[in-house]
């Protein structure tokens, strides 16, 4: 019943807008802030709110943004919402991260690689009515650099400390000063050269916030920026309302007139609820329903191409994972396209390195290790471990794009282990206790993994397996001085032929010891109405929806 | 008329048991009571025979074999990871069981020594427990429940732990009711009268005459019990995989509701038909044991 | 006066229970392993920031200058911030509560309408058809996990045959106005019956999954208290007249059956407060349930030490109410 109304609904709206599609474009934006405004649109029909003339997309998805001031957050569903309300001074390709010109229209580097003169966009405007000039860049980096700013908080920004080697004052900190050479010339000066300080910059929480609204210290609550749209409203763990900022610098964007990111927990009831008609769009799709999406005329499936990875992570500090034979064995353990086929649909690839063969720097030459349950016992048995052994295995709590359910991941592989004589026992925790305790060492063997930021190799092989980062995101506490060396120095050269040298050799270290078994390198599935235009999904997880329309 | 007879001419000692066995006469005349009765026996014999009823491990399926529809081979149909769910379901049985028999016995003889602390000696002894009692109260049960589980990390021993500590108010305020009347009664006066220790008063007097109460609110209290292990479980915080606890196979099959309903309906009948059980046999026994208690 | 007196003496007993259920909320949060910085700043921080934000936090501090400092707060009417939202408690749990609120009253409002019908007519009708389906129904109910007659609903009715919403409270394409976060009265203050509509079929499946164990218990009590009543002399004659037979019993027998269904359904509202976390969960109900099962999840500390406090605060209070309405309604009972 519920499917025909929706049908007819559907069919209705499809007349009206064509019926519209003779109106000027500025007749039909005047509408959509009234609607918007309170109840007094009393009387008027729900279907009719949703077909003539504004245009509302609403995009489900699994939790809510947690607050609007993306410095402070490194979570993707912060970013989500904020790529549409601000914007960064460099920006990705729809489906890459391929570096190109976002607020800066241009930049020059200069030939040590200390210097970075970018050239700002003209007649930009903050949603406030402020004008965006090198100034208000300099202010929103003076504000995370230095902690002695008082728009600075307190609590620090992770994603600024990380990529940019802490703050200001810190003997690691990248950025010596950021000056305004005129009103929309900027100028970086860089204590030392970082290889990848471009792609850091398009990274979502270094997007340039209206000076106004930092000094009014409300920016968590009401955003405000450049970017397509504007933020109207938000009711906490339920939705977040954006409408179209028609004074947007690239004419003709955004083609929506209001953006709803609904937060509706469990995917399967998130894809009922797109079926039933009351969302447009959904991440976080069940591998499982992909079948029903694809066979399901009124929906389109998305892949978001990957850029990740889940792996298999051992304490190489705990017996017998110090052991390399012992996690060598377990590689040869696992069958990693079962375990794609039957939890991501066949959705994603075996992963032989912990980096995509997507990003540049991708050893193809690694060859994996077969799945063989023979060789996996020889090499327990070389290992002084013929018999086996018992251990806890842990597994991730929440889903998440490269591991969409680890806790049944875990029970396929410990029903394989176990043909091998390791006995495991599964164990699990809240997400923060997980976190915790896999940085601190406190486990065995777990699950776990990686979604790229930037599309820097750096982020990957640095950022899960340099010694400098145990206790931090280096899980298995791998401490190879080998690697260390390869990774550190591919940090510092900016020649990306030698670059990609260094992390091809890396991945072989890193492979040969084993410190971890990288399982997927998942696509994930989202799915959407079939009316819904241009959505492209982005490797980092996240992607604005300027250009996305409805038909 | 032969039985009254027969009645009179008993011993003292059996005057004393004939209470039970009128009690167990009631019961089995109660229809609902025997199904119940039976329910339960069949459960558990399901739990303890179950290695011999299934030719099928509870942890180990292929993974081509998934979300398989009941069939010959696999009654109940086959899980996410191909496992055959009827015997996941049987040796669910033997969780869910031991589950609730235990977390009732640790929060019966927990709440029952507390109430007779509480009740016998009174004053600020009463004070102190019967305050902290209100104060457990306070909380909806499975909010605590889900705390203490926060606590002590989520496992299946913890959820009975857990469950166990959230309902020792139930039999604290129960005994702690009784010994308060029982001690107005004639036959506790005379034995302080006669000197007679606490202990033995404790012993002879107050614990056997609680006795009944107890075990009608324990059997029902078991219901509860498994009710709740299966909806922390159901929250992650209960058995962990791959243990085939039924609430854990009920919200770890959850996602596949459509293309599986197989694997959801079966948990959760199972579950409702174990508590249905309990139920029917606690609402006997309050019949035959405790007529006061109905409402 | 006595009732006045009565109800003092009850609301200043409150004030040590209250107290002792900080205390005990504070030292539960404490023993829970886990480390609030890292959940806020989430797996991509690095240890330094973490340790910075520790300081920051207090998190170093004594457990009773930790205890005081929020006993204070919370004397002030300051029921601290949010971890994650860094929104204050006392503002951000209201639509949280509105939203249980409204979902347990109308489960609640569902398990009295059908359980004491369901129970006088069974009553009336004793050993009839009726009768034995209405108990065997209410047998059932009673023995009924949430989650799973949640689920099943959820299956049926909205994957299946796609009658009703599965999740949520209204349409996100439409949404609420919230003014009193109580969206029935939302929408009717708007005048958007349209919308009444969409809220109330939100409404419909979670309210029937919490208000089941309720209503299958209210027809049982129901049921024997009217059997009791019935066989009373009193109704005896009013039936023996033969004037309006069901009417009478109807109206009499409830009149008298009512101090035992109070009773019940003050201690059912506790446990649908508990059985909301499970059904908030399984329907995207943004309730208080939720929002604290949540926050355990995240050790948002502050979200757990006060939202279980104002929860058990509500039930207490509804306990409360329910005795003084015994006490009103029944004056045999003494003021204790």
């Amino acid at each position: 019943m519920k499917k025909r109304l929706m049908t007819s609904v559907l069919a209705g709206m499809l007349a009206l807008s064509m019926a519209l599609a003779g109106c000027t474009g500025s007749q039909e934006t005047q509408a959509p802030p009234n609607a918007a405004e309170g109840g007094q649109t009393a009387q008027e029909p729900v279907t009719d709110a949703g077909s003539s003339g504004p245009k509302q997309l609403i995009y489900g998805r699994g939790a809510d943004t947690k607050t609007l001031d993306p410095i402070r957050e490194t979570d993707g569903e912060t970013f989500r919402v904020t790529e549409n309300i601000y914007e960064t001074l460099v920006t990705y390709k729809e489906t890459s991260t391929e570096i190109i010109p976002g607020l800066a229209e241009s930049w020059t580097i200069s030939d040590d690689g200390l210097t970075y003169t970018f050239k700002l966009r003209q007649g930009v405007k903050f949603h406030d009515g402020t004008d965006f000039n090198a100034e208000a860049v300099v202010f929103n980096f003076e504000r995370w650099m230095d902690k002695n700013n008082p728009y600075h908080d307190e609590e620090g920004y992770p994603y600024y400390n990380d990529m940019f080697g802490g703050y200001k004052g810190d003997e690691t900190h990248v950025i010596e000063s950021v000056k305004a050479i005129d009103s929309h010339t900027l100028e970086f000066k860089l204590n030392r050269t970082l290889a990848p300080f471009l792609a850091n910059l398009g990274m979502s929480p270094f997007a340039i916030a209206s000076p106004k609204a930092i000094e009014a210290g409300t920016l968590a609550e009401h955003p405000v920026g450049t970017g397509p749209f504007k933020f109207e409203s938000w009711n906490r763990n339920d939705s977040i309302t954006l409408v179209k900022n028609t004074e947007y610098w690239d004419s003709g964007y955004p083609k929506l007139d209001k953006v709803v990111f609904k937060v509706i927990p469990e995917n399967a009831s998130r894809l009922t609820a797109l079926v039933n008609g009351e969302i447009d769009l959904m991440d976080g799709l069940n591998p499982e329903d992909v079948p029903n999406v694809e066979s399901n005329p009124d929906l389109q499936l998305y892949k978001r191409p990957p850029m990740n990875v889940g792996y298999l992570a051992f304490n190489t500090e705990k017996k017998p994972f110090d052991n390399p034979k012992v996690r060598q064995a377990i590689g040869h353990a696992i069958n990693k396209q079962e375990l794609i086929d039957a939890f991501y649909a066949g959705l994603g690839i075996p992963a032989v390195n912990p980096l995509p063969p997507s990003l540049w720097g991708h050893n193809d030459s690694v060859k994996d290790r077969e799945f063989n349950l023979e060789k996996a016992k020889q090499l327990l048995t070389e290992a002084g471990y013929p018999d086996g052994f018992k251990a806890e295995f842990w597994t991730m709590p929440v889903p998440r794009p490269y591991m969409p359910d680890g806790k049944k991941i875990a029970e396929a592989i410990q029903q394989n282990l176990k043909e091998i004589g390791i006995e495991t026992e599964i164990v699990t925790m809240e997400w923060a206790t997980y976190l915790e305790k896999t940085r601190k060492g406190e486990y065995e063997m777990c699950l776990l993994g990686w979604n790229g930021d930037n599309g820097d190799p750096d982020n990957f092989l640095y950022t899960l397996l340099d010694k400098n980062t145990i206790d931090g995101n280096n899980i298995p506490r791998y401490a190879s001085e080998e690697a260390h060396q390869l990774l550190l120095r591919a940090q510092t050269v900016t020649n990306l032929e030698e670059r990609d040298n260094l992390y091809k050799q890396a991945q072989e270290v890193i492979f040969e010891d084993a410190p971890m078994i990288p399982l997927v390198h998942a696509t994930p599935p989202l799915a959407g109405k079939a009316n819904v235009l241009n959505y492209l999904p982005h490797p980092k997880g996240t992607e604005t929806l300027r250009n996305v329309d409805l038909k | 008329m032969a039985e009254v007879q027969i009645e009179k001419v008993q011993p003292v000692q059996e005057t004393i048991s004939s209470p039970w066995r009128d009690a167990w006469r009631i019961l089995i005349r109660n229809k609902l009571a025997v199904v119940g009765f039976g329910i339960i026996v069949f459960f558990i014999l399901l739990a303890l025979l179950a290695p011999y009823i299934t030719p099928y491990p509870y942890d180990k399926g292929e993974l081509v074999n998934r979300n398989k529809p009941p069939s010959a081979e696999h009654w109940f149909g086959t899980d996410y990871n191909g496992r055959d769910i009827f015997t996941r379901v049987i040796y669910g049985a033997q969780i869910s069981l031991r589950v609730g028999v235990l977390a009732v016995l640790g929060s019966a003889l927990a709440g029952t020594v507390l109430g007779l602390l509480a009740g016998y000696y009174g004053r600020w002894v009463d004070m102190l427990i019967s305050r902290v009692f209100d104060i457990m109260l306070a909380f909806p049960s499975i909010l605590l429940a889900v705390a203490i589980v926060a606590i002590l990390g989520p496992s299946l021993n913890n959820a009975m732990l857990a469950i166990a500590i959230v309902n020792i108010p139930t039999y604290g305020r129960l005994v702690r009711s009784i010994v308060l009347r029982l001690k107005q009664e004639d036959f506790v006066t005379a034995a302080r009268a006669i000197g007679m220790g606490d202990a033995r008063i404790i012993f002879h007097h107050i614990l056997p005459n609680s006795l009944a109460p107890i075990i009608v609110t324990g059997t029902l209290g078991i219901a509860t019990a498994i009710i709740e292990a299966a909806a922390l479980g159901f929250l992650g915080l209960g058995a962990q995989p791959p243990q085939p606890e039924w609430g854990v196979m009920l919200s770890d099959s959850r996602q596949y509701i459509q293309h599986a309903p197989w694997s959801v309906i079966f948990p959760g009948l199972s579950i409702m038909l174990t508590v249905l059980g309990f139920n029917l046999v606690g609402d006997g026994l309050r019949d035959a044991l405790d007529p006061r208690m109905k409402n | 006066m006595a009732l006045l007196s009565y109800t003092v003496r009850r609301l200043l007993m409150l004030i040590p229970v209250l107290l002792g259920m900080s205390l005990i909320v504070f030292a539960i949060i404490h023993a829970i392993p886990g480390d609030p910085a890292l959940t806020i700043l989430g797996e991509k921080a690095s240890p330094k920031a973490l340790e910075e934000l520790r300081q920051q936090l207090g998190l170093y501090n004594p457990w009773y200058v930790q205890y005081f400092d929020y006993l204070s707060d919370i004397v002030r009417g300051d029921l601290g911030h949010s971890l994650h939202t860094k929104a204050p408690i006392a503002e951000e749990i209201l639509p949280y509560l509105a939203a249980t609120a409204e979902l347990t009253l109308v489960s609640m409002l569902f398990a009295v309408l059908i359980g004491v019908n369901a129970g006088i007519i069974s009553a009336w009708k004793q050993n009839s058809w009726f009768d034995y389906m209405s108990m065997l129904i209410a047998l059932i109910g009673v023995s009924m996990p949430v989650f799973w007659l949640g689920l099943m609903e959820q299956w049926v009715f909205a994957q299946e045959l796609q009658w009703l919403p599965s999740v949520g409270r209204d349409n996100p394409r439409d949404p609420v106005v919230p003014i009193t976060h109580l969206y029935i009265i939302d929408a009717m203050l708007a005048g958007r019956w349209d919308q009444l509509r969409d809220v109330l079929e939100h409404l419909i499946l979670p309210g029937i999954a919490l208000g089941t164990i309720p209503m299958a218990i209210i027809a049982r009590i129901t049921r024997s208290s009217m059997l009791e009543v019935m066989r009373s002399d009193y109704i005896r004659t009013a039936r023996a007249k033969g004037l309006g037979q069901f009417f009478v019993v109807y109206k009499h027998a409830l009149k008298n059956a009512f101090i035992p269904i109070l009773t019940i359904i003050g201690v059912q509202t506790g446990l649908l407060i508990g059985g909301a976390i499970l059904t908030e969960t399984i329907f995207g109900w943004p309730g208080v349930g939720r929002y604290i099962y949540t926050a355990i999840g995240n050790r948002d500390y502050p979200v757990i030490q006060s939202g279980i406090l104002v929860i058990a605060t509500i039930f207490v209070l509804i306990n409360l109410l329910v005795d003084l309405l015994y006490a009103y309604v029944d004056p045999r009972i003494r003021y204790r």
